[in-house]
């Protein structure tokens, strides 16, 4: 099955998931069948004045993940992982990395269409 | 002779300044509003409009069968105007400043420059005073790539001018400031005898500094709040070239939509003077031994 990546607080899988995407400390890139797993630290990100979800999206779009968990995702962030076949699962804040990949394996993620952050941009 | 007039604060006078000292100007002058975001100094000259022109940013347009997918551009783009998502190539335009490294970088060759509006340059004429204004596009982000197209638009680039011109800045102390007067012989600094007038004005006292202009102030409304900014001025040096007191028609004219050196007769005397020491500052005298083509 394909990678799964989960925007996390730590590297490990009860680490919370972190809600900001662009901003996210790192992302787990989790294999939901073994749970192994790496993680990708996103630390750059939090100094630049735009462009935080760009980023994000490539270095998620570089891990080969085809399913992304998160909190809040910005529109052009949105876009940019749309174009590269990732689907969005978003709003899942209030739960651990491993509770996220449960969820989502449950059935209990709907997949989002549009983007649920305004962004911090016009 | 280029001359900037700005301020840390906003609302503090620098259109009722600029207007007025464009007005007494003794040499020919463009007055031109570099506030791009909100220009207002066409309310005081009142030109007659010449010529509206769209003005435009160059953005990436990438051809996708040349890129690689190297992520030579994206990987120099400070501002992520570039994105490659695995195989995926994007560009997100309202994101790019217009700097031009990516086309300069990719070595297939892959992009080129595309346009972008995002404003306008605005010509005319108020009496013998030319007149030149940028107006931003409502939404955009970014004022200085129009503000260097304006200033493109006026020759400061390759040339200096054959007019004198006045710059109409915008507030604050961040890029578009800085922008509105890097290029400025002189920068007059508009600030009231306030708190806020003080703090702003040191900030852009600062923030101004490393162009190591000659910069002087001068104090609207000077004879309200407190001496605390002539305190400062002389404190740090900075020749304070003009006081416009806090006065009944003053306010009446400006509210009116007049120029105040024009409308107000003890005001004009004010001006005079203020263009002088500007001249004054652009060229200060020169210690003898050194001397050699002033």
């Amino acid at each position: 099955m394909a990678k799964i990546a989960v925007s996390s607080e730590g590297p490990d899988l009860d680490a919370r998931v972190d809600p900001r995407f662009g901003r996210a400390a790192g992302f787990m890139i989790v294999d939901p069948q073994t749970m192994a797993f790496d993680y990708v630290d996103n630390g750059a990100t939090q100094v630049m004045a735009q462009g935080a979800g760009i980023q994000a999206a490539e270095i998620v779009a570089g891990t080969g993940a085809s399913v992304l968990l998160t909190g809040y995702v910005g529109p052009k962030a949105f876009q940019a992982l749309s174009a590269a076949g990732i689907a969005i699962g978003q709003n899942l804040d209030d739960l651990t990395v491993r509770d996220a990949i449960q969820r989502f394996q449950q059935g209990g993620v709907e997949m989002a269409a549009v983007p649920n952050s305004r962004g911090h941009r016009a | 002779m280029i001359v900037a007039v700005a301020s840390g604060k906003g609302g503090t006078g620098k259109t009722t300044v600029s207007a007025s000292l464009a007005s007494v100007w003794p040499a020919p002058v463009t007055a031109v509003d570099l506030d791009v975001e909100e220009p207002n100094l066409h309310l005081f000259l009142n030109p007659v409009i010449g010529d509206q022109k769209a003005s435009y940013l160059d953005i990436p347009e990438i051809d996708e069968d040349r890129c690689t997918r190297c992520r030579a551009c994206t990987d120099i783009c400070q501002f992520k105007a570039i994105g490659i998502f695995g195989e995926v190539v994007m560009t997100f335009p309202e994101m790019c400043h217009g700097c031009g490294a990516c086309w300069t970088i990719c070595p297939e060759n892959a992009i080129t420059p595309g346009k972008r509006e995002i404003g306008q340059i605005v010509t005319g004429q108020a009496g013998p005073i030319e007149f030149v204004m940028g107006r931003l596009r409502v939404g955009e982000a970014m004022s200085p790539p129009l503000m260097r197209n304006v200033k493109r638009h006026l020759g400061l680039d390759h040339t200096s001018p054959d007019r004198d011109i006045i710059i109409d800045a915008p507030p604050g102390v961040s890029c578009p400031a800085i922008n509105a007067v890097m290029d400025a012989d002189v920068i007059a600094l508009v600030t009231e005898p306030t708190p806020f007038g003080l703090y702003d004005l040191a900030l852009a006292q600062k923030a101004f500094a490393p162009l190591e202009k000659p910069m002087g102030v001068v104090i609207n409304r000077a004879d309200i709040g407190t001496r605390d900014v002539h305190r400062h001025c002389q404190k740090t040096a900075l020749p304070i070239l003009a006081e416009i007191p806090y006065q009944r028609d003053i306010a009446e004219a400006y509210a009116q939509g007049k120029i105040i050196a024009e409308a107000v007769p003890s005001v004009r005397p004010l001006f005079d003077a203020l263009a002088k020491r500007i001249a004054g500052l652009a060229s200060p005298p020169i210690p003898n031994e050194e001397v050699c083509h002033a």
